[in-house]
């Protein structure tokens, strides 16, 4: 159940945003992602969910490229990311329904409140998405994740922004919770402290910025000795 | 293994050479053929006892017509196996291809109507060759536009080339429908020799035309694929281009002088 | 597998109904369109007559090819389409949830007002018939391969004007043969062959169409 990235490299339009880069992570672990605006953090976590294709280089689940095992390998996904996600004229309740549901999940009426319930959302659940704040926005799509059962990998792209402290301090401990019991997250963030796990791995993006290869010096932590593709 | 080490021989670079070879030969032996094929349509072929002389636009227009339809099928298939394989070259030589099929498409509506004028007194006729011709101006111009319309150049390469596999799909049933309605509503057709066998000489000529326009083709798709090749590969800063540029004391600095 | 195309189908459903203003734009727009015509060539019943297939054929082939703006490009915009691409079910299975939702919302209202309108034409009731089933049969076809051209045109700045010069070649056989059966049954010659024909191109694009968009989707997407 392990996660393999070898060698990617992206690029936007004509420059290279980073090259040459890899991790493994097993159950249980967890990767913060860091780097400036701009150096391809949210490039790399779409590439990691299989919604780019990288430049070079490869993603491998079990041993097994995710582009050749998409079904399965989204069925244990859950990726949250920079865009609003939400459509305006639903409810937060019919949202995290219908999120849920599209994720692969069944979800009842009664689980989807009590994943808002999770995240303090009980009392706006039947409002539509349009009438709520962007911090409330952002927790009614990481309610979407809590519903169960919930993602063995995650993908966050800066989940802590636009949360109020009691908020991110829950989804902290969500998040912390989820690793304790298997999962593993990848995230980014701004804000400073990341989560507290004992398996913890840092991947700084800067340490990788590209304008030809061979300019990597290999900061990230192991390097899988999976070949790499033209 | 092998197909891979073939793929990697039709990189840029090769095709940049290869091209440049090629080309004056293309131009040439599509000149003189079609030189052949016109001089046999219009010296030593018949008059054609309904249309008189008026007819003799076709050995342009049909070899036109064909290369237009053949052109649009060649794109497709590069468009695709650039998708597929991902190599850029497959991609360049179907954007190299696009304007040429839109070109001989017009030509072959050109003459068309030049044909019309004399034969029908209008400068168009609504006839099933004609109405299919513009229909597949109209697809390359869809093509083209679709290409032009992306920031990054490969994915408009790759919305393309789906673009070019629905235009292929379609292009037979486009020609059915147009057929169909052609014949139900009994519209003017222009043709040649109703009935009877097409004459020795005609064939002769149309065959020439058709090969020399083809070999024309060739000629002016590689002199735009070069074009295309070093507009790409500069932006991508290839390091093979500097083989190419003439040995100057000084020059004016460029955005490729940069060491990558 | 089906619960997820469910799901996506009630959730268009849903806001299809929320934006209602939207759907009316659009029939109020197929309305207009086709009085456009004898305004401009005269109220001469024969005329008119002999038109209105076509001019009803033609009104809701552009209503629904101004309409495939809004087919993916909400979802692109607020970051809905990723989680589509992302479910565990086949993108293509989802976008037919969004094709048929497309043709409930700007297909369907088309084909309820015809009868209205082509008797403003003085189109005899027989062939209202026929026109009514073609455009029953043709506009699910516009919606199938306008997603095509609708989710090609997504990354570009084109926007509506590239979707309709990519879809109007495409178009052509459905206009053909959906226009055509009215002709073939007052002519006397059976709107059968037509309908058939279209039938036809109906099940062929809704089992390409919904496979070349999501196709189109994951290239554009990126």
């Amino acid at each position: 159940m392990t996660l393999q990235a070898s060698g990617l490299a992206i690029a936007k339009g004509h420059s290279k945003l980073f090259t040459d880069v890899g991790f493994e992570l097993a159950p249980g672990q967890a990767l913060r992602v860091q780097g400036n605006n701009g150096s391809g953090k949210t490039s790399l976590l779409r590439v990691l969910c299989g919604l780019a294709q990288p430049l070079r280089g490869e993603v491998r689940w079990q041993g097994r490229r995710i582009d050749h095992q998409r079904a399965r390998y989204q069925q244990l996904l859950g990726y949250l990311g920079h865009a609003q996600g939400l459509k305006a004229e639903l409810t937060a309740l019919e949202s995290v329904r219908f999120g849920a549901l599209v994720a692969g999940r069944a979800c009842s009426q009664g689980q989807a409140l009590a994943a808002l319930q999770g995240l303090g959302l009980l009392s706006r659940a039947h409002l539509p998405v349009r009438a709520l704040s962007m911090g409330q926005r952002r927790r009614v799509l990481l309610a979407r994740l809590t519903v169960p059962p919930t993602p063995a990998l995650l993908v966050l792209d800066e989940p802590f922004t636009a949360l109020d402290q009691a908020s991110a301090q829950a989804v902290g401990r969500w998040l912390e919770a989820q690793v304790g019991q298997g999962a593993i997250v990848i995230y980014t963030t701004h804000q400073g402290e990341g989560l507290e796990v004992a398996r913890h791995q840092t991947l700084d993006l800067g340490r990788h910025l590209g304008q030809g290869p061979g300019r990597a010096a290999a900061q990230a932590p192991v390097e899988s000795a999976t070949p790499e593709t033209a | 293994m092998k197909f891979h080490a073939l793929l990697r021989y039709a990189t840029p670079a090769h095709a940049y050479t290869l091209a440049g070879r090629l080309l004056p030969w293309l131009f040439a032996l599509g000149l003189l053929l079609t030189a052949a094929g016109l001089y046999v349509g219009f010296g030593l072929a018949p008059t054609d006892h309904q249309q008189g002389e008026s007819y003799r636009i076709i050995y342009l227009h049909v070899p036109a017509a064909w290369l237009s339809m053949v052109i649009y099928l060649a794109m497709a298939l590069w468009a695709v196996l650039g998708w597929v394989l991902n190599t850029r070259l497959s991609s360049m030589m179907a954007r190299a291809l696009a304007p040429t099929g839109a070109l001989f498409t017009f030509l072959a509506l050109w003459t068309g109507a030049l044909w019309g004028k004399p034969t029908w007194g209008t400068w168009w006729v609504w006839d099933a060759r004609l109405t299919s011709e513009l229909i597949l101006l109209f697809l390359y111009i869809g093509f083209l536009a679709l290409q032009d319309a992306f920031e990054d150049p490969r994915q408009g390469d790759r919305a393309a080339a789906v673009l070019a596999l629905v235009g292929v799909v379609n292009v037979p049933i486009i020609y059915l429908s147009v057929q169909w309605w052609s014949t139900l509503h009994q519209g003017a057709s222009i043709s040649v020799s109703s009935g009877s066998s097409i004459a020795a000489p005609m064939l002769l000529g149309l065959l020439l035309c058709a090969l020399g326009l083809w070999l024309h083709a060739g000629a002016i798709t590689l002199l735009r694929l070069r074009s295309i090749i070093i507009e790409r590969e500069q932006a991508r800063q290839a390091r093979w281009l500097e083989r190419l540029r003439p040995q100057r004391p000084k020059g004016p600095q460029g955005p490729q002088e940069a060491r990558t | 597998m089906r619960s997820v195309f469910l799901a996506v189908l009630h959730r268009e459903l849903l806001l299809g109904w929320r934006r209602r203003s939207d759907l009316f734009t659009l029939a109020f727009f197929f309305v207009m369109v086709v009085s456009l015509f004898p305004l401009a060539l005269g109220p001469d019943a024969a005329q008119l007559r002999a038109m209105a297939p076509g001019v009803l054929w033609v009104a809701a082939l552009l209503s629904v090819t101004l309409s495939l703006g809004r087919l993916f490009a909400n979802d692109h915009a607020d970051g809905t389409l990723e989680q589509l691409m992302l479910s565990p079910e086949p993108l293509s299975w989802l976008v037919l949830a969004k094709i048929l939702a497309h043709w409930l919302h700007a297909g369907l209202p088309l084909v309820l007002l015809t009868p209205l309108l082509a008797l403003q034409f003085g189109l005899p009731g027989d062939a209202i018939g026929v026109l009514v089933l073609s455009l029953l049969i043709g506009t699910p076809v516009l919606s199938l391969l306008g997603a095509v051209a609708a989710a090609l045109a997504l990354g570009t700045r084109g926007g509506g004007v590239l979707v309709a010069v990519l879809v109007l070649p495409l178009y052509v056989p459905v206009l053909i043969f959906g226009a055509g059966a009215v002709g073939a049954h007052g002519s006397g010659l059976g709107a059968g062959p037509h309908l058939k024909m279209l039938a036809g191109v109906l099940a062929l694009s809704s089992v390409l169409a919904p496979w070349a968009s999501a196709a189109a989707l994951r290239v554009v997407a990126e």
